[in-house]
This record gives structure tokens, sequence and C-alpha cells, in this order.
């Protein structure tokens, strides 16, 4: 549906109706009511054109990619180098050699450190986190500090779930080897001022990666202008299939990095006596991917852009928004991460109700959230909470959809009295 | 909704609002962590065994209701019961929160966990402070998880 939206003089806006259509999953019952699915930060659902792009990729031109000479294998590759040359555009890199497909964000941050990581790291070296990552982001550098010797340093927070970014500059130093933080956190919704991390960690030529599990999704994102060195993001929260993901590497540094995983893909040549490795990306493929997973991708990159980011952006910042205030009706219940700038994501604790109790009740409304610490433990010692229920919001929910969530609310809270 | 009222039972309810025996035991005897990280759920079981026989009974921690009400009611179905009978007891109600089969088993106010069966990601929550109450029994102090 095209319109002309007065306030921003953009030409079209997203008509949520129209998308649901997109999106065969959301029409189903859950116990006997219809599916409000609020839990998009733990995964995200696919519209047609994504599913449909992997029955077809099975169904019609199934082959292994990159050496065949046989008519099928060389559809497969093209499919495939294509959606990594989509990923590219998307992230807005120079070249499409700096897009590295792997599983998902937990193996980018993984290769990101046993790579990088093992290379430039010496004892007594130092690695920044912050208090607010996912344990994919904290535990591969923890793994990798106790290897080397090194320290890992945590940049913490405020009782809003915001960076203290002077504590930042403080920590560091000539030693900082890597910074590696979120752009948007999973489990507090916080957006983080990372153009202001990068440019002050470059200032001690220490590296930066970005975990955009959840940036992605939600934000528009150029990596030449962030200037970070890496920067990942899963396929399967980006609307796409489980299996796939995406890591961005300068093409320079790539280039300077000893291989993750040894096999066949990322050689050149291979004997007993010396074996030879292979240019970026291919240096960091070992093996057969996820080929259905990556060309599906793709089709995801393809329906989102075909959306429009800033039209995504939009409807979502407004239900967002509605979301926040809605829920701030309650008296019982506290929002966990107010930050000034956040995204997405709603995590709340309902006073002496657990959240387990919490998301029992609300799936017997068909509201599906996250209850738990969302692999964030540190962050729940932090707000000194043993869990919370999260609810996540992508461009097909709906206002009626947040009133459901409302009112499952006012539920557990009469169940409680 | 009567399905969400098979699982939170007045009972259960009452319980996990105000769980009895809900402190540590000065002179207990045997002790036992459990850990729920799925969720969070945390129990310390104290037990007093005296000649076999569990003279008292108490638990601390931090869950859901379901975890709550069912420590809560597993120190008072315990208390005064023989170590043999303890864990009988244990086996009866895992069966009843996995398969919702009471057996004419004599579970007395424990049948208000039947409904446990129907919701079956919450077995954990229930069963977690029976298995801790087992470890404390075995060895004496022991740490649990669910996992």
């Amino acid at each position: 549906m095209t319109g002309v939206d007065q306030s921003q003089g953009r030409e079209r806006r997203l008509n949520v109706e129209e998308v649901r259509q997109d999106f065969p999953i959301l029409s189903q019952q859950v116990n006997g009511k219809p599916l409000v699915y609020l839990d998009n930060a733990a995964t995200a659902q696919k519209p047609r054109s994504v599913i449909d792009a992997i029955t077809h990729y099975y169904e019609s031109y199934n082959s292994n990619i990159h050496r065949g000479v046989h008519h099928l294998s060389q559809k497969a590759t093209e499919a495939y180098e294509q959606a990594r040359v989509k990923a590219q555009r998307l992230l807005n890199a120079s070249e499409s050699r700096e897009i590295i497909f792997v599983r998902s964000t937990t193996e980018a941050i993984n290769l990101v450190a046993q790579t990088y990581g093992r290379k430039h790291l010496r004892p007594g070296d130092e690695v920044v986190v912050s208090a607010m990552e996912h344990h994919s982001n904290i535990v591969p550098w923890q793994q990798l500090c106790q290897e080397k010797e090194a320290k890992l340093r945590v940049i913490p927070i405020n009782d809003k779930g915001e960076l203290l970014l002077e504590e930042y500059e403080n920590l560091l130093n000539e030693r900082t080897r890597v910074v590696a933080v979120t752009h948007i956190s999973n489990a507090l919704g916080t957006i983080n001022p990372i153009e202001q991390i990068i440019e002050q960690a470059h200032r001690y030529d220490a590296a930066v990666l970005i975990d955009g599990a959840q940036g992605a999704p939600h934000l528009t994102l150029d990596v030449q202008a962030l200037d970070c060195e890496f920067y990942a993001f899963s396929g399967h929260k980006f609307y796409g299939p489980t299996g796939v993901g995406i890591l961005y590497g300068k093409g320079a540094l790539l280039d300077s990095l000893p291989p993750y995983q040894g096999g066949g893909e990322m050689i050149l040549s291979v004997s007993f006596e010396k074996t030879t490795y292979n240019v970026v990306p291919h240096r960091f493929e070992a093996g057969t991917p996820n080929i259905a997973g990556g060309i599906a991708l793709g089709a995801a990159i393809d329906y989102v852009n075909q959306l429009g980011l800033e039209n995504i952006k939009d409807y979502e910042d407004e239900l967002f928004r509605y979301a926040t205030e809605r829920l701030s009706r309650f008296p019982e219940l506290k929002i966990i991460g107010t930050a000034e700038d956040k995204a997405s994501i709603l995590s709340f604790v309902l006073k002496d109700i657990h959240a387990h109790d919490v998301g029992t009740i609300l799936d017997q409304e068909g509201v599906a959230v996250r209850t738990g610490h969302h692999c964030a433990q540190p962050v729940m010692d932090r707000f000194e909470v043993p869990a919370t229920s999260r609810a996540s919001i992508a461009f097909y929910n709906t206002r009626e959809e947040i009133d459901v969530l409302a009112q499952g609310i006012q539920k557990v809270l009469e169940v409680f009295k | 909704m009567s399905f969400l009222k098979d699982l939170y039972q007045e009972v259960i309810l009452d319980h996990s609002k105000s769980p009895r025996n809900f402190s540590e035991l000065s002179d207990a005897n045997r002790t036992a962590d459990g850990y729920n990280p799925l969720c969070g759920d945390k129990v310390t079981v104290f037990l007093k065994l005296k000649d076999d026989v569990v003279e008292d009974v108490s638990f601390t921690g931090a869950g859901c209701a379901i975890s709550t009400a069912s420590a809560s009611l597993m120190t008072q179905s315990v208390k005064g019961k023989t170590l043999l009978e303890a864990k009988e007891l244990f086996r009866r109600f895992q069966d009843l929160v996995t398969s919702g089969t009471a057996e004419g088993a004599e579970l007395g106010e424990l049948e208000a966990f039947l409904g446990v069966s129907q919701f079956p990601v919450r077995v954990k929550c229930a069963t977690l402070v029976w298995h801790t109450m087992q470890a404390a029994l075995k060895n004496g102090e022991e740490s649990v998880s669910t996992e």
C-alpha cells in the first residue's frame, strides 16, 4: 500500500496487516487463542519468500558449490555468492570478500577470538567487554584470555542499563587489544553508542568487534562509516533460517589472519608435506556450508529491503513506544533496562511473581515471551533479579497484540492476588 | 482458563505465597543445594535425621510459584517419615508430575501438583526440591542441578 507520509515526506509506510499475510506462522492459534509472537529477540519468523527460497533450492538446483562444472553446481554457486553480495550491501561493506558466512553470531565471535585473538594477544594484554553482553560475547573472550594469560576488563553499566562511557575510557590503555561490545543488548534493549566506542578504542589501536545479533534486524548499518574491525549477526534473527550468520571483517585485516577451521574449501593445495590456504573469505569457510541457509538469508535481506529499512524502523519505534507506555501503566511492573536509547526489547519483572509463572500464564493467553536469564546472567546479577520476562517486537507485531500482552499481565496479577 | 487452574491451584498458590518451614535449620545434620539454571530457581534443603527418621526439615531459596509450593509441601509431607518412606514419596511424586498418575497413592495435598503433568516445561520446577532433598539424605552435603 502506498501513500505519502506527511510528517516524514517518505513515500511508503509499512502496512502491518499486509505484512502479516507474508508470514504464514502468524495466523495460528495457541491454547485456543490467536498466537501473539513476542519472542523475536530469541528468533524471528520467516516470510513466505524465505521459506520458498529453501524449498526451491532443494527442489530445483541443490548442488555443492564452488568447483562443479555442471549446470546445477554453477546455479547454486551463483545464488550463494549473490547472497554474499546482498549481505555486503546490507552492511555497506566495500567488498563482498569482506563477508564471511558462519553458522551464527556465536560462531562469528569464536572465529575472531581464535584467529585475531590468538594471533595478537600476549600475556598481560587486555580484552574489553561490557557488563550487558550475551554469554556468546563473553565466554569466547574468557577462554582466549585464559589461554593467553590476558585480562578481561568489563565496562560497567548504570541502573538504567547504559554503558558508563567515562569508565570505558579509563579502562582503555596500551595493552587493550580487543573491544567487544553489543550493538543492542538482548536483555535490556539498550542501543549502545558504538561509533564513540569504536573511535575511542582506535586511539589505542584496539580492534573492535560489534555483536550485531539484535542490532542488524532493527538498525540501518554502515560498517565503513562505523569503521569497526568486525561486525557479526545471525540469519535467524534477521527473518532468515537458523544455521547461518554473517561475519564482516575489514579486508586487509582478514588477509592477515590465520585460518579458523581446517578442511576442504579453505585450502589452495594440500599435500602431506605442505598445505597452502585459500584467499579471503574462503579461507574462513571450511567444508560444505549451509548453502540453502545462505541463499535464504539473501531472500530475507531482499524482503527487508523491499519493505524499506527506514519504514521498518519507523513502525517498530512507534510500536515500541506504545508497548513501553502500556506496560508502564502497571504499578506492580518494573521494566529492566530503561536507557534513553532503546529498541524492540522490553524486559520486565512483576512484584513477587517469578518470570516462569508469568510466562506460563501468558502462554495460556497465546502470548509468547521469553523468561529466564536470556544468556545474560551477569545482567541478571547486576539488576539483582533471578530472571526477567522479555517481550521483543518485530515489524509484524501490532498494537492489538500489545494490548493482549497487557491483558495477559493483568491476568497474571489476578492469579497471584 | 480452567487449564491454568489445573496448575495454579488454591493449594499451590497458598503455599507459594506463605511457604511452610521456610527457614534454616540450626541443628540440621544433612543439607544440599539445588539450582535450576534455566530459570534461576535456587533452593537449599535442611534435614535433621535421627535413627533413619526425618525429625525435622526446612528449606530456603528463591524461585517460581511451583518450586516454592513444592518445597513447602515437600517439607510437610516428609517430616516424621523414615528414609525409605521419603524415597517412596519422591518416586510417587515424580510419577504424578511427569505422567499424571496418582495410583491411589496417598499423596495427600501433594496431589495438587497433578496439573504439572500438563505443563512439561514446569516439571523441573516441581521436582527440583525433591531431588535436592534426596541428595541431602544420601550424602550430607552436595549440590544438585536440574541439568
